[in-house]
């Protein structure tokens, strides 16, 4: 309802403007919205999934984690690396108790 | 760090607002699969392009499919590809309100807006932007980061003003070492460093460094920076900041993050290492390594013996311009130069033109091209652990009968 409302009004406001207007770069002189589609990716549904969701999914999408190689030597290594990253670089506020949980999913089912 | 919750305004005030693409999910119904383990992609659809590669939606991150680079040797807009670090990224932009700030080490500290800006004379050139990790599924082996194949590169002509312009406008102080750029989007988590980059002060200052609002003759679209991004032609994309609002003269070297720990090549000639090891020294990355690809023709495709084929495709590299490709339909036994397209300056694809005839059974093709600074693909493919660099000489089979 309110995408449609608000596309319609957008096309209404370019054309009193007189803004030349052309796929979707519209009105100059306003505010422009971007509208992300919706995310659709979710981790698979296995033993540890509620603790991937609760400590990844606030800054990356599961497809981040589903487009990772698999065949590498280790998948205990590889995500063990991972997970460490995200801790160490960039932050991720992730309980050392949850560390392992997240590794096996992880290896399991990536 | 300005956040892009200080450029809001009237976010909420929808109805007065323009709202570019819909909330539905795009998610096509088709996928792709690209040429590497675990390859398999969906195509979506994001407003303002077309059906892209998805690679991840959070943050959003696109790849080109590689068809369009047959298309001819500027990448149309929807279709140029999408990469980002952070997720919060801005989605409410208001062109009359956004400004760049130029501060630091000058003499006059600047806030100028887009029409200050677009007031300025105005430059134009076309360049390539390529991701540090473009092609980095075909490492071998796989190293973790952004899964993508040869998508993460387009050419466009980009407009807008030397950095030098503005760089001067505010009075570069005599102590003045580096430029660190900063833009809208930032982390989800205050943790999490913010993306900033830097440039030497000598490269700043070179007049070809740009503020560009426009490109191939239209607003930048939105994922690709709007309504101004860095670009420095010859250099991997890291550095062309997208939604750049912040601009500042420092008298060290930057050790920010994203510059200091990350987007580093080991520090040899090669600026490889062994598979698997990790380099002694690093140096940030900078230049784009030369590069080829064959457009016309998919990997496993037929064709018919003793008829005249033209292969055609790109070249590129980091600045010195293409001076010659090399073709050959042997694997590698034989090469023969091709015929250069239009040049467009140093900066931008090159296109190039075979006619071959190929004899029955399976071929190997290859194009190998060479810089005007005398550097050339290798043959053999060279690793280093964050999977950037790629530019070994590729090979498309036919089978011809």
């Amino acid at each position: 309802m309110k995408r449609t409302y608000s596309l319609a009004l957008a096309a209404l406001t370019a054309l009193l403007l007189g803004v030349s207007t052309s796929g979707l770069v519209i009105a100059w002189a306003k505010p422009i919205s971007y509208k992300l589609p919706d995310e659709t990716a979710k981790f698979k549904p296995a033993p540890g999934v509620e603790i991937v969701q609760n400590n990844c999914t606030a800054c990356h999408s599961s497809d981040y984690i589903a487009t990772q190689p698999r065949a590498v030597k280790s998948k205990k290594d590889f995500w063990q690396a991972e997970v460490t990253k995200m801790i160490k670089t960039y932050g991720a506020p992730i309980d050392e108790g949850d560390v392992g949980k997240i590794v096996d999913y992880l290896a399991a089912n990536y | 760090m300005i956040t892009r919750r200080n450029v809001l305004r009237g976010a909420t005030a929808v109805l007065t607002s323009t709202v570019v693409g819909a909330s539905t999910a795009r998610s096509l119904a088709a996928t792709v699969t690209l040429a590497f383990e675990n390859g398999e992609r969906p195509l979506v659809k994001y407003p303002q392009k077309r059906p892209m590669i998805g690679l991840t939606s959070r943050p959003p991150q696109l790849e080109t499919p590689f068809s369009v680079f047959d298309e001819g040797v500027i990448t149309p807009n929807d279709a140029f590809f999408v990469r980002y670090h952070l997720a919060d990224i801005p989605l409410d932009i208001d062109p009359e309100t956004f400004s760049v700030e130029i501060k630091g080490k000058v003499d006059k500290p600047l806030k100028l807006s887009l029409a200050n800006i677009k007031k300025l004379p105005a430059t134009e050139i076309v360049a390539v932007n390529q991701c540090s990790g473009n092609s980095r599924g075909f490492m071998t082996p796989r190293v973790a980061g952004g899964q993508i194949a040869n998508g993460a590169m387009g050419n466009a002509r980009w407009k807008g003003v030397p950095l030098k312009t503005v760089l001067d406008k505010a009075g570069v102080q005599a102590d003045a070492r580096q430029v660190v750029f900063g833009g809208m989007d930032g982390p989800v988590s205050d943790k999490t460093p913010d993306f900033a980059k830097a440039l030497d002060i000598d490269h700043a200052k070179d007049g070809e460094v740009m503020l560009a609002y426009a490109m191939n003759g239209r607003d930048l679209p939105f994922l690709n920076g709007f309504p101004l991004r860095l670009v420095v032609p010859g250099y991997y994309g890291t550095y062309w900041v997208k939604h750049l609002n912040e601009i500042t003269v420092i008298d060290g070297i930057f050790d920010g993050f994203w510059m200091k720990s990350a987007y580093r090549i080991p520090d040899n000639d090669c600026n490889c290492v062994e598979p698997g090891t990790a380099p002694k020294a690093t140096i940030p990355i900078n230049r784009l390594t030369v590069r080829s690809f064959i457009t016309n023709i998919k990997d496993s495709a037929k064709a018919k013996a003793g008829k005249e084929i033209e292969l055609k495709g790109i070249a590129f590299d980091g600045g010195k311009g293409i001076k010659e490709v090399a073709v050959s339909v042997d694997d590698g036994k034989t090469w023969t130069p091709a015929k250069l397209g239009k040049d467009l300056g140093n900066y931008s694809f090159r296109e190039w033109k075979l006619p071959v005839k190929l004899d029955a059974g399976v071929h190997g093709l290859k194009s190998r091209a060479t810089s005007n600074g005398g550097q050339t693909q290798p043959l053999e493919a060279s690793w280093n652990p964050a999977g950037y660099l790629r530019n070994v000489v590729e090979t498309v089979h036919v089978t011809a009968s």
